[in-house]
């Protein structure tokens, strides 16, 4: 970081035409993959690693943090980071009620028969 | 000894940002800030989203026609609006007002036809009959699992919800561009930058949005006949 930042805008045209053309190469890549049969675990993490990945770029360089002092991206970013990890507390909640629902034992519930005529 | 004179001996050279201890202007870190807080609110949708499908019986209806077509087309536009935006702020910082209204505009331009795509894919599934509380009558029998589990309804609740809150924000960022477009000429540098962080922010979230919502949700053997 140089000292004189204020008017400074780091980064070239070239390198932010280079993460676009990265961006684009991962979205293609996760299109790719919505087609291919694999367990739903080993999808999601993938999905999810790209995902983090392109947001880091955007991060990174879009939003120009990589170029910031480390006392901002030290700030905001780690914090931001543990708050989303405490939300994953509920998944053990929402694993336990997929295995409490009611278990149909004959034909789904459908609308009331109508009323034979005697 | 009084505070402000207490705060003038302060050691300098520990602190070493003076009044700018991370060396942004306060409306940027106020930006900052504001992002951090929402994407906490993204994070909690998105968290409430997944486990609601991990207790429930899922549909995956989506065809790739127009479903991830167009999502697809619509993650090109918001990529390339993001790209727009580096550019106008890059303009912005050479003093090159004129460019980085043009730029500006060209953003506006990407995300304007994010929006019209999104509205055209909603009314592709409000046509189907796809509603926050009901799933159309064909998707709820062909996804009902062999134990006769029916599919959750929930699915349209999550669906309109986080796509629609996404769409809130690109709208409202599309106006907030409007005005930095219209006011280059007066606005500092800085004022440009921190409109194009919240610009890039919604970016961002659709990165999470498109492949959670869509593309974990492709109709792959076309059980919906598409």
């Amino acid at each position: 970081m140089t000292a004189h930042a204020e008017e400074h805008f780091a980064g070239t045209n070239k390198l932010f035409v280079s993460i676009w053309v990265w961006l684009v190469v991962l979205t293609l890549i996760e299109i790719f993959l919505a087609y291919k049969t694999m367990s739903v675990n080993i999808m999601l993490t993938v999905l999810l690693g790209l995902s983090i990945i392109k947001a880091a770029l955007i991060v990174a360089y879009f939003m120009h943090l990589k170029f910031e002092r480390l006392s901002l991206i030290v700030t905001i970013v780690p914090m931001l980071v543990v708050c989303i990890c405490l939300l994953f507390v509920f998944f053990p909640d929402s694993f336990r009620s997929s295995g409490l629902r009611y278990k149909f034992e004959e034909a789904p519930p459908v609308a009331p028969a109508p009323v034979e005529e005697q | 000894m009084s505070t402000e004179a207490r705060a003038g001996h302060f050691p300098a050279v520990d602190w070493n940002g003076g009044a700018f201890p991370y060396r942004v202007g306060h409306r940027k870190l106020g930006m900052w800030l504001f992002i951090v807080s929402d994407s906490l609110t993204f994070s909690a949708l998105l968290i409430g989203y997944a486990y609601l499908r991990a207790s429930n019986n899922w549909p995956t209806p989506f065809p790739f026609y127009p479903s991830i077509v167009f999502s697809s087309v619509m993650t090109f536009c918001l990529l390339s609006s993001s790209l727009t935006m580096v550019f106008g702020v890059s303009a912005s910082a050479k003093g090159d007002k004129a460019g980085a209204r043009k730029w500006i505009l060209a953003t506006m331009f990407f995300g304007a036809a994010f929006v019209v795509l999104h509205l055209i894919e909603w009314k592709h599934l409000l046509d189907e009959g796809l509603r926050p509380f009901f799933l159309p009558e064909h998707w709820a029998k062909v996804f009902t699992l062999a134990d006769g589990t029916p599919p959750t309804a929930l699915f349209g609740a999550t669906f309109f919800a986080i796509t629609g809150l996404h769409m809130f924000h690109v709208a409202t960022g599309l106006i907030y561009l409007a005005v930095v477009a219209a006011r280059v000429k007066k606005l500092k540098h800085e004022d440009v930058e921190i409109s194009g962080l919240y610009w890039h922010f919604v970016d961002l979230v659709w990165m999470f949005v498109f492949p959670l919502i869509y593309v974990l949700s492709v109709d792959m053997h076309g059980a919906l006949g598409h």
